[in-house]
C-alpha cells in the first residue's frame, strides 16, 4: 500500500474507533441542531428559515472540534518526525490527514444532515442544496482546518487557540454554504454554489501546502 | 459654544466617538512610549553593570 | 553564541529611526492638529448632519488598520523568505497596533450608524468585515503568545498573516455578496469624489496624522524589541 493510502487509512480507523472523533462530531452536530430550537423557539416558520445557517454552523464547529488533533498526536508521540523522514511529502501527508478528516467528519455531517433537516421543517425544496452545500463546503472546513491545526500543533492546548485563528477564514464557506439553502428557499439563483465551489477548490488545493510548511517549522525547531 | 457642543443634537455619538479614539491612541502612545522607556533603562542598567 | 547583533541590520534600523521619529513625530501632530481645527470647523453635511464629523476619525482609522494587515502581511513574507531578522519584530510589533485601529474603527463606526441607522451594530458589509479583521489581528496575537520559541513563533504567525492576508479579499467580498443578498442597509458613504471639499481636507490631514502616528509607534515598538533583544543577549552572556 502506498503511503498515502497507508496515512489516510490509519487516520480513519484511529477517527472511527469508538469515542473517535467521528463520534463526537456526529454527537456535537445533532446535539447542537437540537438545542437551537430549544434555544429559539419552535416556531416552524422561523426555524426552516434558520436551519441552513444554523446546520451550517454546527458543522463548522463539529469539525472544529477534532481538528487539533489532526497533527498532534502524531506529533506528541514522534510519528510526524518519522514520517517527515519518509519518501511521503509533508504536503501529501497533510492533504491525506485533511481528506481522512473529511471523509470522518464533513461527509458524515453531510449525510446526517437531512434528518436534521426534517427536525426544523426545511421544506422539501431544501434538502438537495443543503446536502450539496455541506458536501461541497465541508472540504474547505478541513482543509482551513488543517492549517490551523499544523500552525498549533506544538501548543499545548493547541485546540483553545484553534477557533479562534480558524474562525474569520471559515467565513467565507458559512456564507456561502447557508446562502445556497437560502436561495433555494427563496427561490432565487445568487450563484452561492459557485462560489462555495469556487472557494472549496482553492483552498483544498492550497491548504496542504500552508499546513507543510507550518508542519515542517515545527519539526525544525 | 453651545451648539458646538451640542454637535447640532448628535453630541451623543460624536462626543464618545471622538473620546474613545483619544483614549485609544492615548493608551496606545502611552503604552510604547513607557515600554521603550523600561527598556532603555534595562538595558542602560545592564550595560553599567559590565 | 552568535546573537543577531553581529548583523548590521538592527544598528542601522535604530540609527535610522532615531534620526526619523522625531520628525515624524512633529509631522504627526501638525497634522493632527490641523486636521482636528478644520474638522471641528467643518459646516455640518446636509444630510448626516453633525456625524459627519465621525468620519474625520473613522475612515482614517479604518484605512491604517487595513494598511497595517497589508505590512504585516509583506514583513511576514520578508522574514519566511528572507530570514531578515528584522522582518519578525516588525511583523509581530504591528499586530497589536493594527487591531487598536480596527476596534477603533469599529467603535466609531458603529457610532457613525446608529444616529443613521437606528442600531448600534448592524451587519453590514464593512463592519462585519471590520470584526473578522479584528478577529485575525486577535488570533495572530494570541498564536504568537500561545508558542513558546520565539522562531518558530515567528514563522507560524507568518504563515498565519499571510493566509489570512490571501483569504481577505475573499472575506470581504464574501459579506459583501451576503450583504446585498440580505438587502442590508446602505453602506456607510466614505469615500470617493462624494465627498465636498471642505470634508476633503480635514478627512486628508486626519488620514495623513493617523498613518504617521501608525509609523511612529511601530517604529518605537521595534526600537523596542531591539533594545529587549539586546539586554536579554547581554543576560544570557553573563550567565
Amino acid at each position: 500500500m502506498n503511503p498515502f493510502s497507508a496515512i489516510l487509512f490509519r487516520d480513519m480507523r484511529l477517527a472511527t474507533r469508538a469515542g473517535g472523533s467521528a463520534a463526537l462530531a456526529l454527537a456535537f452536530f445533532a446535539a447542537v441542531a437540537t438545542l437551537v430550537p430549544l434555544g429559539v423557539g419552535s416556531d416552524l416558520k422561523l426555524l426552516s428559515r434558520i436551519a441552513g445557517g444554523v446546520l451550517w454552523i454546527a458543522a463548522v464547529l463539529a469539525a472544529l472540534l477534532s481538528l487539533d488533533r489532526l497533527f498532534q498526536s502524531d506529533f506528541e508521540d514522534g510519528s510526524l518526525d518519522i514520517i517527515a523522514l519518509s519518501p511521503l511529502s509533508l504536503e501529501s501527508l497533510s492533504f491525506a490527514k485533511l481528506f481522512a478528516h473529511w471523509l470522518v467528519t464533513g461527509l458524515p455531517l453531510t449525510l446526517l444532515s437531512p434528518l436534521l433537516g426534517v427536525l426544523f421543517g426545511l421544506p422539501g425544496e431544501g434538502y438537495v442544496p443543503l446536502m450539496a452545500s455541506l458536501a461541497i463546503g465541508t472540504p474547505a472546513v478541513s482543509a482551513i482546518g488543517a492549517i490551523g491545526a499544523a500552525l498549533t500543533l506544538s501548543i499545548r492546548r493547541g485546540g483553545l487557540i484553534l477557533p479562534f485563528i480558524v474562525l474569520p477564514l471559515l467565513a467565507p464557506a458559512v456564507i456561502f454554504g447557508a446562502g445556497v439553502v437560502l436561495a433555494a428557499l427563496d427561490g432565487l439563483s445568487n450563484g452561492a454554489i459557485w462560489l462555495l465551489g469556487a472557494f472549496s477548490l482553492v483552498t483544498v488545493l492550497l491548504a496542504p501546502f500552508a499546513a507543510a510548511a507550518a508542519v515542517r517549522l515545527n519539526l525544525a525547531g | 459654544m453651545e451648539s458646538f457642543f451640542a454637535m447640532g443634537k448628535y453630541a451623543a455619538y460624536v462626543w464618545p466617538a471622538y473620546g474613545a479614539s483619544l483614549l485609544g491612541l492615548g493608551l496606545a502612545v502611552a503604552f510604547t512610549l513607557s515600554a521603550y522607556a523600561r527598556a532603555k533603562r534595562r538595558l542602560a542598567a545592564l550595560e553599567a553593570s559590565e | 553564541m552568535a546573537s543577531i547583533f553581529e548583523f548590521a541590520n538592527p544598528k542601522r534600523f535604530m540609527n535610522l529611526s532615531g534620526a526619523i521619529l522625531p520628525w515624524l513625530s512633529i509631522v504627526c501632530v501638525l497634522c493632527l492638529a490641523a486636521g482636528l481645527y478644520l474638522g471641528f470647523t467643518a459646516p455640518p453635511d446636509y444630510q448626516q448632519g453633525e456625524t459627519v464629523k465621525i468620519m474625520f476619525i473613522h475612515v482614517p482609522a479604518a484605512w491604517v488598520a487595513m494598511m497595517c494587515y497589508g505590512l504585516m502581511a509583506i514583513a511576514s513574507l520578508l522574514g519566511l523568505v528572507n530570514r531578515h531578522p528584522l522582518a519578525d519584530v516588525a511583523a509581530k510589533t504591528a499586530a497589536p497596533l493594527g487591531a487598536i485601529f480596527t476596534a477603533l474603527a469599529l467603535i466609531t463606526g458603529s457610532l457613525w450608524g446608529k444616529p443613521m441607522w437606528g442600531a448600534y451594530w448592524v451587519w453590514d458589509a464593512r463592519l462585519t468585515s471590520f470584526l473578522l479583521l479584528l478577529f485575525l489581528y486577535l488570533g495572530y496575537i494570541a498564536l504568537w503568545n500561545a508558542i513558546e520559541d520565539e522562531t518558530r513563533a515567528a514563522r507560524a504567525a507568518a504563515i498565519l498573516a499571510l493566509v489570512g492576508v490571501v483569504n481577505l479579499p475573499i472575506i470581504e467580498f464574501s459579506v459583501d455578496w451576503w450583504n446585498t443578498l440580505h438587502q442590508g442597509e446602505s453602506i456607510i458613504r466614505s469615500g470617493g469624489p462624494l465627498i465636498a471639499g471642505v470634508f476633503l481636507w480635514p478627512l486628508g490631514l486626519m488620514a495623513a496624522g493617523y498613518t504617521t502616528l501608525f509609523f511612529t509607534l511601530w517604529m518605537i515598538r521595534i526600537r523596542t524589541e531591539i533594545l529587549e533583544r539586546r539586554a536579554r543577549a547581554l543576560q544570557l552572556g553573563a550567565t
